[in-house]
């Protein structure tokens, strides 16, 4: 484990790690809280399609990622509002549509596509220096917006009715929240591949919402144990020559259903409420 | 007579085409304490939500202090009748209340000044809830959590509160405290009590209306059989026992929706 660590790869891993866990906890937070899960699911498979192109006309993906992915936010977060679909039946078009739109695009660029499996199932253990400072930047954009509508985030994540009629702008902070999803989603494709982005974006905060009643708390929650996770999965990635994404992920649902089960023993015994 | 707080003229509104409210004109003053009643479905909870600029009517005026809605909402409290959030939120008492001052600051960023939160103190000394300031919402009583909402609309410094049947979730005994608030309040602030509880209408309210899409304005606080029949369309018994008194009414028609 010691001779690793002198590896440049391998630190660049954990500072991305770290940067990662951080959006991840903050955002995750909201997302769990807001029940808003799935839609960062489709928002993380729609952004395949922005990868595609980016194969398809010789640009970076993940730049492409970055295009799909805030579009499909909005055009989900104007749609559901609008109320006309059925929300479920949207995400689910985009979710697929994105995906299929990526398959067709690369299929369609020239000669074979090299990391591409990477995009899919993430390598959090080939990430080059230039990406740690675009994740850096990110992660202080996120921080800076949340500390700046902290209270309107508040507001309408918790009762927009009530928002509404105390002027505020509902419509835009909730773009706003899902527009930061989808950067953190962005982010996290490096890592664990859009297929796996939803795991790894619940499952830290829905950890600390089981065992905290605070909002902060539970993002600071969230963001140590995603770096624990990421920190473990990269170990047993190395340890047993696993991918790195799937191990991160399955180390996270093994902790969240161990959690699980340790809050339902303890509401048992004291019969305090399961959140 | 003073200009109304909120004024109503000819309003109408359907939902996907089924009339919900017809010709609703109504004006709000000063110290009114007005109680609305009306069947279920009659439009009562439409109705606030027009006020409140929630809903836009189809035709008609809506006007707060000679406005539209939006501009002066924030000056009024709302207590809704159904949770419009999630318990389970992690949302502390005294977070929650603060949130009834976010209409008042006007910075780009909304952060609560040291008033703000003497204020938010203020309404949850008022409604006797101080010492649970810092407990988390799920783990309050029904009748604790319904003076967290009227804690929140009160830190507003509301000019008139809108309750939709605020004592619904409640036992008997935190109904009869509810409403004896309700009256210290009132020398403050107009009141506009939405409620099916005929009993609680007529010991508290000044004047009272009947809303079955249609709405009649009477000018005392007394209920009327006639008043009575005229809303609900079809007879009425006052049941005249027991706290609280219950219309029950007899369906001559399919009730909509």
């Amino acid at each position: 484990m010691i001779d690793i660590l002198q590896f440049a790869f391998f630190q660049h891993a954990l500072v991305a790690g770290v940067l990662i866990s951080v959006a991840c906890g903050i955002i995750g937070a909201y997302v769990v809280v807001k029940k808003i899960a799935l839609i960062s699911g489709g928002i993380s498979h729609s952004a395949f399609g922005g990868i595609g192109l980016g194969y398809l006309f010789g640009f970076d993906p993940i730049l492409g990622a970055l295009v799909f992915s805030l579009a499909s936010a909005l055009a989900i977060g104007v749609a559901s509002r609008k109320g006309g679909e059925h929300e479920d039946t949207l995400i689910a078009t985009m979710w697929a549509t994105g995906m299929a739109l990526g398959i067709l695009f690369v299929s369609l660029a020239p000669g074979y596509a090299p990391d591409l499996f990477t995009y899919l199932f993430g390598n959090i253990l080939f990430i080059p220096e230039s990406d740690l400072l675009l994740m850096l930047a990110l992660d202080l954009l996120i921080i800076g917006v949340v500390y700046l509508f902290y209270n309107e985030l508040l507001a309408v994540t918790f009762d927009e009715e009530f928002a509404s009629i105390m002027n505020i702008p509902v419509q835009r902070i909730s773009l706003l929240l899902l527009c930061l999803t989808a950067l953190t989603v962005v982010m996290l494709i490096r890592a664990v591949g859009v297929i796996l982005v939803i795991a790894l974006l619940t499952l830290p905060a829905a950890i600390g919402r089981q065992h905290s009643t605070r909002l902060l708390r539970i993002m600071g929650i969230a963001i140590v144990l995603g770096i624990l996770f990421t920190f473990a999965g990269m170990w047993l990635s190395y340890l047993l020559s696993v991918p790195s994404g799937a191990s991160i992920i399955l180390i996270s649902a093994a902790c969240y259903a161990a959690s699980t089960l340790y809050v339902r023993r303890k509401h048992h015994r004291t019969g305090s409420p399961i959140r | 007579m003073t200009d109304p707080i909120i004024h109503l003229e000819d309003v109408w509104f359907s939902f996907n085409g089924t009339p919900a409210l017809e010709g609703v004109s109504l004006d709000i003053y000063e110290r009114d304490f007005l109680g609305i009643i009306g069947p279920n479905g009659g439009g009562k909870t439409t109705l606030l939500k027009l006020i409140l600029g929630l809903l836009a009517p189809d035709r008609g005026m809506i006007r707060i202090m000679g406005e539209p809605p939006e501009r002066h909402r924030t000056d009024i409290g709302y207590v809704p009748q159904y949770r419009t959030f999630d318990f389970g939120y992690p949302i502390s008492v005294i977070e929650v209340v603060l949130m009834g001052r976010l209409g008042h600051i006007h910075s780009p960023f909304r952060k609560y000044s040291l008033e703000d939160r003497k204020i938010a103190e203020e309404c949850l000394a008022m409604m006797d809830i101080a010492d649970i300031a810092d407990r988390q919402v799920d783990q309050l009583s029904g009748g604790q959590q319904q003076k967290v909402i009227l804690a929140r609309a009160l830190a507003t410094e509301p000019r008139v509160l809108l309750l939709d049947e605020p004592t619904n979730q409640v036992d008997v005994r935190t109904e009869v405290h509810f409403f004896e608030i309700l009256r210290q309040l009132h020398e403050d602030m107009a009141i506009v009590l939405v409620t099916h509880d005929i009993g609680a209408v007529s010991v508290y309210v000044d004047r009272i209306a009947c809303l079955n899409r249609r709405l009649f304005v009477h000018d005392s606080g007394e209920i009327t059989e006639d008043v009575l029949a005229e809303t609900y369309q079809c007879p009425v018994e006052l049941i005249a026992h027991g706290v609280p008194h219950r219309v029950l009414k007899e369906h001559d028609r399919e009730e909509s929706p």
